[in-house]
């Protein structure tokens, strides 16, 4: 009698799993074949891959192209602009956000809606539109800035060619980008504040300066810092189709507009060098990998809810 | 003194609102000027001289142009339908505290979300292991399945409270039909919101056609603008002549053509995506916040 019952919760069990099994399988079967596979990338870099001999009969070279990668400038440029661009992204997108979101705080939700529908446009945008708009403003012969310093009796500039004024550019545009999206995130935050405490301030006589300092700003310290912890881990990856697009990969400007991932795309594409980009896409991926659990550690200790693992 | 400072607020916001859609009005603007107006006042927002030249020039041989739209609708289209199947019926699974192989399936999904195998090796797995250059189907499935959409429908699945699963179970459903006619309707704005998350970076791709297309007939309508922008006289160089988007000989504002050509390719969902906005602020508050 038990026995038999056993039995059948064990087929009917199995007849479950089968059935969920069978609805996870095609996702599963496609995170293999496009992200398991490709972690035979942590073997290339060991290898002179060559595309006659496969994957498996390329000879072993050791650390060669390891020492070769970085015993060149352009990695730790590459490198050195990742991480420096994605600190003044974080910075100055919280800046913009904050400001923003606290000022649509005081107006209506009508108001509000209609700003945010603004602010949030950019976001459907390619980078590959953005580069066409980014060329009105700054054509050498057409754009519009080019021709307004004329008319105020200035020379011309040639800014698809100077990299200085790249890393401002590049900030305007990513707060372009962005802003919407993050204001988004920190106007949430600030509806859910309890409106007792500005009662009690109110009734304290508070001015709107000390309600921002001792209530509003206060209360957004959570995500802020939950924010600033969870881009640790992106720090070293980098916005291939900003950083490739709007410069319009001018080699001209590579000083300060090439990131690790554009290297590694160069690497790959124009010199057509296996060994080396491989090497860098590895170094780029462990790097990655440690500051994503490092992030991820710390957030869990502060706030253990909002861990991805 | 409160009115005063909602003023400034609002005019903060109005030549900021005015910022962010300056570059979208240089576009339509110059896309209008003629080639007299281009050559001597530059890309305007106001054309001083208004043709329709450029549209004309590109709509007279628009072969690239609706090649590319169909290209992308298609792939879009079948990418939004798979890539929402295919994620939500994972996320269903990852959300069953019965399911015996949940803690696996969670890892399989979650890891590459931490580390991946780099770009050189996904390019020898596309072009060499699976053979995919210059096919239709790269353009649909590398980005079919993703941790992120995955991570985003679980967050939502699993408010739906395991009681009603369980008594369907009780009247005898099977696991599909529990998916498909329980848990899906009762996730409507869920799933729109993915499948629209899938149609904007459908739409917006142009990174895998860099890598994988060098076929002019399967160019989607992104890639078709990067090389238009590529390429310094659009109009009159080779590649235009290649990809049929002019006839030889032809006389048209350059510039202006260009704009005009990144209007038509992107205008209809440029229009269309900002309406479904409310979907796309619950998938970020969700995604956002909770990892």
């Amino acid at each position: 009698m038990n026995g038999v019952k056993r039995k059948k919760r064990f087929a009917g069990d199995f007849l479950k799993s089968w059935q969920l099994t069978a609805l996870a399988l095609p996702a599963v079967t496609f995170m293999i074949i496009f992200n398991y596979v490709p972690y035979f990338g942590f073997i290339l870099p060991f290898k002179n891959y060559r595309y006659d001999l496969g994957f498996f009969k390329s000879p072993w070279v050791g650390f060669k192209n390891f020492e070769y990668l970085f015993s060149g400038q352009d990695v730790l440029k590459a490198t050195r602009n990742t991480v420096l661009y994605n600190v003044i992204f974080i910075i100055m997108g919280l800046i913009f956000a904050i400001a923003f979101a606290i000022m649509l705080f005081q107006l209506g939700r009508r108001a509000v809606k209609t700003y945010q529908t603004i602010f949030f446009i950019p976001y459907f945008i390619s980078w590959v539109v953005a580069s066409f708009a980014l060329s009105g403003f700054l054509d050498v012969e057409y754009g519009i800035i080019n021709n307004i310093l004329g008319k105020l009796g200035m020379e011309p500039v040639l800014w698809y060619s100077d990299p200085k004024y790249w890393p401002v550019i590049l900030v305007v545009a990513k707060i372009w980008k962005d802003m919407g999206y993050n204001v988004i995130i920190f106007y949430t935050e600030l509806m859910s504040i309890d409106t007792t405490y500005y009662e009690a301030a109110d009734l304290d006589g508070a001015n709107g300066l000390q309600k921002l300092k001792y209530i509003t700003l206060p209360c957004l310290k959570r995500i802020v810092v939950l924010l600033l912890i969870m881009n640790i881990g992106k720090m070293f990856s980098g916005d291939f189709g900003m950083f490739y697009n709007l410069p319009l990969n001018s080699s001209l400007l590579y000083s300060t507009t090439d990131v690790l991932d554009t290297y590694v795309y160069r690497a790959l594409i124009n010199l057509g060098d296996i060994g080396m980009s491989s090497a860098a896409t590895m170094y780029q991926s462990v790097v990655g990998f440690v500051l994503v659990v490092i992030s991820n550690g710390i957030v869990k200790k502060l706030d253990d809810e909002n861990a991805v693992f | 003194m409160k009115k005063k400072t909602h003023m400034g607020i609002h005019v903060i916001m109005i030549i900021t609102s005015i910022l962010f859609v300056l570059p979208f009005l240089i576009i339509v603007g110059s896309s209008f000027q003629s080639q007299n107006d281009l050559i001597s006042n530059g890309y305007r927002i106001i054309p001083k001289e208004a043709t329709l030249a450029s549209y004309k020039a590109i709509l007279a041989s628009p072969d690239s142009l609706v090649r590319s739209y169909i290209i992308t609708i298609f792939t879009s289209a079948v990418s939004v339908v798979l890539g929402t199947v295919m994620s939500s019926s994972c996320a269903f699974v990852m959300t069953r505290k019965d399911y015996k192989y949940r803690n696996v399936l969670t890892f399989i999904m979650f890891v590459p979300m931490l580390l991946n195998g780099g770009m050189v090796a996904s390019y020898i797995n596309i072009t060499q292991f699976l053979g995919l250059k210059n096919s239709i189907l790269v353009l649909i499935l590398p980005g079919l399945v993703s941790s992120w959409y995955i991570l985003l429908m679980k967050g939502f699945f699993s408010s739906i409270p395991y009681e009603i699963i369980e008594s369907a179970k009780i009247d005898g459903a099977n696991e599909f039909e529990i998916f498909g006619r329980i848990v899906i309707p009762l996730s409507k704005p869920a799933v729109a919101t993915i499948a629209l998350f899938y149609l904007l970076a459908s739409w917006n791709e142009w990174y895998n056609s860099m890598l994988y297309i060098d076929d002019p007939k399967l160019v989607k309508l992104q890639y078709l603008m990067m090389r238009i922008q590529s390429s310094i006289e659009f109009l009159n160089s080779a590649e235009a002549l290649q990809y049929g988007a002019v006839q030889a000989g032809q006389e048209v504002p350059q510039a202006g053509a260009r704009m005009a050509m990144c209007l038509l390719a992107v205008g209809p969902m440029l229009v269309i995506f900002p309406f479904f906005q409310k979907y796309f602020v619950q998938g970020l508050t969700v995604g956002s916040v909770k990892g």
